[in-house]
């Protein structure tokens, strides 16, 4: 394991706030083997790695050691079973399908669309209790709680836990950030006991959804029978689970690096508030520019692929960086620049192929909305530290505080 | 550069006439003047409407989901065109530069795009296709008339031919709870452009979700009562069933009959043109101010061994389309060839069919991910050793791998693990297509070159 390896200097947190010349450093080599992955960095190769067949998410299929656990105790040891995202077809295919009968397919945004309403309330709101506008933590204050009170909405969690349900996510968020210098023991001890209370809390309403379902989510998933049968209670959990987590790490972080890229760039800024549809492509661009989830590791091939003039052999550990595909100069004209009217923008920030963001049509919704109405209510909007402090993880990057200011909230 | 001076003089000033305002002659017209070209537009179309699409007709119409005039394709931007609809072109004086018009107009243009697509065949017996409750399924006017037919509530439905859009008019009915028959020449439904083995689960599928299908029959007549309604569909086998309402779904026909006479090289099976969309006349050469594209196009594609193909698919008219708008205005070195992979989609009784390639080509198939008993699944076709086209259902987005197999002449069978592979897909089996030379419904994709294996071409020197 070459310690200066550009995969790790990617993982060094001193380089989380501009990743970006690293990614352009990776791409002189579209597939490269560092630290016992295969790290896979161009537009063209990512993708066609993620519509490939001979690629595995079932960790059961890793039979190479992948050098670095970057997942850190995301990948704890549980007594749930893989939720869809680290599943092959047919499991991940009959799991992702039922959870998709609530949630409604793209084509078909039943429940997202009929959020609407509802995620302006809760912009609205946050927005309105932000106080003293000298210095606002816009993640501690804004794009956190929304997405978690979002989640609890969907999922069909009663107002009045609301409360100890974000404390829950705020613990189990955390261990996704592992802070050097703190007692791993003690942190892995408290965020054992919020993941069994919060799998606690969540069994004892899928039990009580059972009998009396409503129109939310854990009621239709724990009441469906159709074609696949039904959810057992503890697939139902992982399921939740893996919304929870997956449904709001990524939504804070879009959000915020859509304010900061925003910030950075005024005069995007001001063609926002001038008109809110403008909220569309930015999001694209967004998610191409700085995309929330930066590389998805952990896949595993099943047979040789040949690719690039690479061989990756049968059963290694690899990791695609989207981030760095989004930004393939050979893909993307100018990809360092934050173009809002870029055209055919077939980023790859929810990924691709059959694990492909499920919450992509939620997340989209949220940040459109969130981003439209902060350039509309926020009075002369300004950055207090650029660059922000970053979260540690690599994975999932984005800042873990965004300090503004502004002179004044409009009505 | 007098050619040079020329190009600049078209794009600026130029006369530019399409024929067929529809997919195709839509998407071309938006290219063209996404190229700059600024000069006289000029978009003929024999139906009286504005571009629409045709897919939602057998799917989203049929259904009450979308009624036929929703069906308007999106504009992609402004056009500023000259818009003749409810005029069909008659006739092509190629010398002079002009197209006649049915009114008895005369068109004249620098540059010619023929996009006049095809028409549904109708039943060949012309007083039973007459018979109130017949219809066929191609133009909106089609989709109208069947849309209040079967709102009306038919005690039962027959569909002639169980090709994608006889299928998926019978799906429509399904779910609407009326009940219908499906009568087939070949073994299966679907059999013409996927083969037997998936043939078989259409047949499934079609069963299970309450269609009585009839195959290996054929249609030997219509039959009407005293007021002239369709009343009795006669069968091969002897038996003859009961219905109010007729879909005749047999393939269709190619839109060309008014360039008969013409000089250019326009038959029944289309209008042949080379990669890059121009049109060949009678002598086999090419022209260089008429362009073909859509289903009405046969042009060679050199993945499938130069044969010419001619496409009945959406994805296809709108890409040659674009192709050929481009070539209009280009110089020579400057042009595209068109080599789109084929793609074709449909989706019926709940289940998402998508096909890349040509899998018509195929002499065997494999299962390489999911299962048939699932109705899931992917089938990969060979030919010869490659992989020449490949279907999915409910399984698209693993697509653009396979299409990716094609593209690069991957070996057949593929010799590699995926996920979802099944004992069953360990082995290829013979994808079992009917004998070509034995008509069907039509697949979607249809050889229609020259190939040394084929001597039933006849060559028949014409006498002007
Ligand atoms: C019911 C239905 C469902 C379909 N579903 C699918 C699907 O799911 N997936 C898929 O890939 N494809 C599907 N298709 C095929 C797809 O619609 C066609 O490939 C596409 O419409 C081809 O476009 P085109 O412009 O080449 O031809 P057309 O759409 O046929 O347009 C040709 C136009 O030219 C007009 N015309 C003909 N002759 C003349 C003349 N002499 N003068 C003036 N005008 C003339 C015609 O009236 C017509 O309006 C479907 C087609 C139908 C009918």
């Amino acid at each position: 394991m070459t310690q200066g390896s550009l995969l790790r200097q990617i993982l060094e947190y001193e380089n989380r706030h501009d990743p970006y010349p690293l990614y352009a450093e990776l791409r002189k080599a579209p597939v490269r083997n560092e630290d016992d992955a295969y790290v896979v960095s161009t537009y063209r190769e990512v993708l066609s790695l993620l519509h490939d067949p001979r690629v595995s998410s079932d960790a059961r299929n890793l039979t190479q050691s992948a050098g670095i656990d970057l997942q850190g105790q995301q990948e704890e040891e549980t007594t749930l079973p893989p939720s869809f995202i680290r599943l092959d077809p047919p499991e991940h295919d009959r799991l992702r399908r039922m959870t998709n009968t609530s949630f409604g397919p793209p084509h078909e945004p039943r429940r997202v669309h009929e959020m609407r309403g509802e995620l302006g309330g809760i912009v609205s709101d946050l927005i309105a209790g932000i106080g003293s506008t000298d210095r606002i933590d816009l993640v501690e204050q804004f794009s956190y709680p929304f997405p978690v009170t979002v989640i609890c909405r969907l999922l069909g969690v009663p107002r009045e836990d609301e409360s100890r349900f974000h404390g829950w996510a705020d613990t189990l968020a955390a261990s996704l950030d592992p802070m050097p210098g703190e007692d791993p023991t003690e942190r892995n001890k408290v965020f054992q006991k919020a993941r069994t209370e919060l799998g606690m809390y969540l069994a004892g309403l899928i039990e009580e959804r059972r009998k009396n379902p409503r129109q939310d989510m854990l009621s239709e998933l724990s009441t469906l029978k159709g074609p696949d049968g039904s959810m057992t209670t503890m697939e139902l959990l992982s399921t939740a689970a893996l919304l929870l987590v997956a449904g709001h790490e990524t939504t804070v972080n879009l959000i915020t690096n859509g304010m900061l890229t925003l910030l950075r760039n005024p005069d995007v800024l001001e063609r926002l508030r001038e008109d809110p549809g403008l909220s569309v492509p930015i999001v694209e661009e967004l998610l191409r520019f700085e995309p929330p989830v930066q590389l998805v590791p952990n896949r595993t091939t099943l047979a040789d692929i040949g690719i690039a003039g690479v061989t990756i052999p049968k059963g290694a550990s690899l990791w695609l960086v989207v981030a760095a595909g989004n930004r393939d100069p050979l893909r993307f004209e100018d990809p360092d620049r934050f173009d809002p009217d870029r055209k055919h923008n077939e980023h790859l920030g929810f990924g691709s192929g059959i694990h492909s963001c499920f919450g992509a049509p939620l997340a989209r919704e949220e940040a459109r909305i969130a981003l439209s109405e902060l350039a509309r209510r926020l009075v002369n909007p300004r950055l207090l530290e650029d660059p922000p402090e970053y979260r540690r993880n690599a994975v999932l990057r984005g800042p873990r505080h965004l300090p503004i200011a502004c002179d004044d909230i409009r009505p | 550069m007098p050619a040079d001076g020329y190009l600049e003089r078209l794009k600026r000033e130029g006369r530019i006439v399409v024929v067929g305002a529809s997919l195709a002659g839509l998407r071309a017209a938006e290219t063209l003047r996404d190229e700059g070209f600024a000069g006289t537009l000029t978009m003929v179309g024999d139906e009286p409407y504005e571009p629409y699409d045709r897919p939602p007709l057998s799917k989203g119409v049929l259904l009450n989901r979308t009624t036929p005039d929703h069906t308007a394709l999106p504009r992609r931007r402004a056009l500023d065109a000259d818009w003749r609809l409810g005029v069909a072109a008659t006739g092509l004086d190629m010398a002079a530069k002009r197209v006649r018009l049915a009114d008895g107009e005369e068109l004249e243009y620098d540059r010619l795009l023929i996009a006049t697509g095809v028409r549904a065949r109708p039943w060949p017996h012309e007083r039973e296709a007459e018979l109130d409750g017949v219809f066929v399924l191609r133009t909106r006017d089609d989709a109208t008339a069947l849309q209040k037919r079967l709102t009306d509530g038919p005690r039962r439905v027959f569909v002639v031919g169980a090709g994608f859009t006889g299928s998926e008019i019978a799906s429509a009915c399904r779910e609407r709870e009326i009940a219908v028959t499906v009568a087939e020449r070949g073994a299966a439904p679907l059999v013409g452009a996927l083969g037997g083995v998936v043939g078989e689960v259409a047949a499934q599928l079609q069963r299970e979700s309450g269609v009585d299908l009839r195959t290996g029959v054929m249609v030997t007549g219509l039959e009407g009562d005293s007021a002239g309604r369709v009343r009795t569909a006669h069968l091969s086998d002897g038996s003859s069933v009961e219905a109010d309402v007729v879909v005749v779904s047999l393939g269709a026909t190619r839109n060309t009959e008014w360039l008969t006479g013409s000089g250019l090289g326009a038959g029944p099976r289309g209008i042949a043109c080379d990669a890059g969309c121009r049109a060949f006349d009678i002598r086999g050469i090419v022209t260089d101010d008429i362009f073909v594209a859509g289903d009405v196009a046969r042009s060679p594609h050199p993945l499938f061994g130069y044969q010419f193909l001619s496409l009945e698919h959406w994805g296809n008219a709108v890409s040659q389309a674009e192709t050929a708008a481009h070539n209009m205005l280009c110089k020579s070195v400057d042009r595209r060839p068109h080599m789109w992979v084929p793609a074709f989609w449909s989706s019926q009784f709940g289940v998402n069919i998508k096909s890349v390639g040509v899998p018509s080509m195929g002499t065997e198939i494999l299962i390489s991910q999911g299962s048939l008993a699932e109705r899931r699944f992917v089938g990969v076709y060979g030919y010869q050793e490659r992989v020449i086209g490949a279907v999915t259902f409910d399984q698209a987005r693993w697509l653009p791998f396979y299409e990716h197999l094609i593209e690069t002449t991957a070996s057949f069978p593929p010799p590699f693990a995926t996920v979802d592979r099944r004992p069953e897909g360990a082995r290829p089996v013979p994808a079992d297509f009917p004998d070509p030379s034995v008509p069907t419904h039509g697949p979607t994709v249809t050889l229609s070159g020259y190939s040394p294996a084929d001597r039933r071409m006849t060559f028949t020197p014409g006498r002007h």
